[in-house]
């Protein structure tokens, strides 16, 4: 159970990129946040694990206060968190399974990750994962020579082999051709169902968001101005959501209006 | 598309040159004004005697003649000149290039805190502020003549240079990496050993094997002002007049120069 309160971000002197924003995530669903370019969702999702720093408001997890942790105490609550990223992230020279087992980097000694001597248990976890996403072949292959779904998946299991209490996802899919893309989307309902994860995900393309998430939330100048299910999000709606801003709803609608201005 | 399809598009007299690099037109001038003076005042204020520059020609007749052919007879002690210069060289890289690697972390602005990175580099900028000849002179002074002062001399060069070039490489790696370890829970080490160390990896192999490659030439010349090795040797010959024997080192130096630049381009090649 994610819970934020009131959340404002605001970096420098500038105008705050999020005003006072309320949200709660509950287990085991999918929650995709959409909004324009500069709506807030990104920020949104890196104040909850302080890669970007709250100017204020509260973000509870499972009851634990997150804004106020620091050092040693900030690390273990990272761990809890998963993160999968638009630019995938890999650690590129590194092989899979090192891109894997550096999920655990929160739970092992310094002097064990140096020397890739990682439990076994989590070794049997990061080969396993790698199996239920297909790519147990490409353990000792280095991230840099896997294609861009590819190295996305191993993107998603490095973020799962932190056991995760929650998952973030900051635009997974922009990177990646739709086909591509829908493969994640899908993984990622998949793997919420089965690990009973709750999951959050910042993604442009509405036609995907409608058909993975269980819930979406509409950003707009840093308030959550939509908040239902699906097919809740009509026509008025979608156009509050992306006011002012033609070409990031195009991009949202992504094939659904280009089919139709050939038509046209 | 045609010409004729822009003519009606063309419009007449309109003038284009590309803009000057300096605007200022009083600058532009002035600049090469001043450089202009400066030039005639340094070439008239320094003594340059065309007699002495002539009377030079005959003396390097003699010194070449002299030099030709090379002596290779005493090889032996050309040998172990030649071998102590390689050791002072290969020390010197091995501690120089590890002792470059925590400095050049303190040194690259987006891994540590500001006061650091300023100290870190003020480090940097000293080790590299003197040539290693006046370092060397310093260091014989200090521990005495051998190769000892030699090693030092040349720790201190690579220093100074591996971790300036390291520090810069740290700078500009992918920070998303950075921030993929933080979020999974990694402390400042784990993060280093795993986002940044394997980023800047192919580079400090690469600054490394440079790095060799100028000790083993500075090696023979730090020798000149007495750190040991063949640059030791080779003042001797030319102090004693030995003109072939020390052209047969400069033949040696300039060959072992070859088989470095060789060697190393390759093992580059091999890791790129």
């Amino acid at each position: 159970m994610l819970e934020i309160q009131d959340l404002v971000k605001r970096y420098g002197d500038g105008d705050p990129v999020l005003r006072g924003l309320d949200l709660s995530v509950a287990e085991k669903s999918v929650t995709a946040v959409i909004g324009s370019s500069g709506a807030g969702k990104s920020t949104l999702l890196r104040c909850v694990n302080r890669l970007v720093e709250p100017t204020s408001g509260s973000i509870r997890l499972n009851g634990m206060e997150l804004t106020t942790l620091r050092g040693g105490e900030l690390r273990r609550a990272r761990r809890r968190i998963g993160m999968v990223f638009q630019g995938f992230n890999l650690l590129e020279r590194l092989t899979v399974m090192e891109n894997v087992l550096a999920g655990r980097l929160g739970y092992v000694g310094f002097f064990p990750a140096l020397l890739r001597r990682y439990p076994q248990e989590d070794v049997d976890r990061a080969y396993g994962l790698l199996k239920r996403v297909g790519l147990a072949k490409y353990v000792n292959t280095r991230a840099d020579a896997l294609s861009g779904g590819e190295r996305q998946r191993v993107g998603v299991v490095r973020a799962l082999m932190q056991e995760p209490e929650i998952l973030l996802a900051d635009e997974p899919t922009a990177s990646l051709d739709p086909k591509t893309a829908e493969g994640i989307m899908h993984l990622m309902r998949d793997l919420s169902a089965e690990l009973s994860l709750p999951v959050l995900i910042n993604i442009h393309n509405v036609a995907q968001a409608k058909t993975y998430a269980e819930r979406i939330v509409g950003l707009r100048h840093g308030l959550i101005i939509f908040d239902d299910v699906p097919e809740a999000l009509d026509d008025e709606a979608f156009d509050r959501i992306y006011e002012g801003d033609e070409a990031g709803a195009a991009k949202a609608l992504g094939e659904e209006r280009d089919d139709a201005a050939v038509k046209a | 598309m045609s010409r004729a399809a822009t003519d009606g598009l063309a419009t007449d007299g309109f003038r284009w040159r590309k803009p000057p690099f300096i605007a200022n037109p009083v600058l532009r001038y002035g600049i090469w004004l001043l450089a202009a003076a400066y030039l005639v005042w340094a070439v008239s204020s320094i003594p340059i005697d065309p007699q002495r520059i002539l009377a030079g020609f005959p003396r390097a007749a003699q010194i070449f003649g002299g030099a030709i052919p090379p002596d290779f007879a005493r090889w032996e002690l050309l040998l172990s000149g030649f071998l102590e210069s390689i050791q002072i060289a290969l020390i010197a890289t091995a501690v120089g290039v590890v002792l470059s690697v925590p400095l050049a972390i303190l040194s690259a602005r987006n891994v540590v805190p500001v006061p650091v990175y300023l100290v870190g580099r003020a480090v940097v900028i000293t080790a590299r502020s003197f040539h290693p000849v006046i370092v060397a002179i310093i260091f014989v002074k200090a521990v005495g003549f051998g190769a000892l002062a030699g090693i030092l001399t040349l720790i201190l060069y690579t220093i100074g240079f591996v971790s300036k070039l390291l520090a810069e490489a740290i700078e500009e790696i992918d920070w998303g990496q950075v921030e993929a370890m933080q979020a999974a829970g990694a402390d400042y080490l784990k993060v280093l050993s795993y986002a940044v160390a394997p980023q800047v990896m192919p580079r400090q192999i690469g600054l490394a094997l440079y790095q060799l490659d100028i000790n083993l030439r500075a090696s023979t010349v730090v020798g000149i002002v007495g750190a040991g090795g063949i640059g030791s040797t080779l003042m001797n010959a030319f102090g004693r007049y030995d003109y072939d024997y020390a052209f047969a080192i400069l033949i040696a130096i300039i060959s072992l120069v070859f088989a470095t630049e060789i060697v190393s381009g390759r093992i580059r090649r091999g890791i790129s």
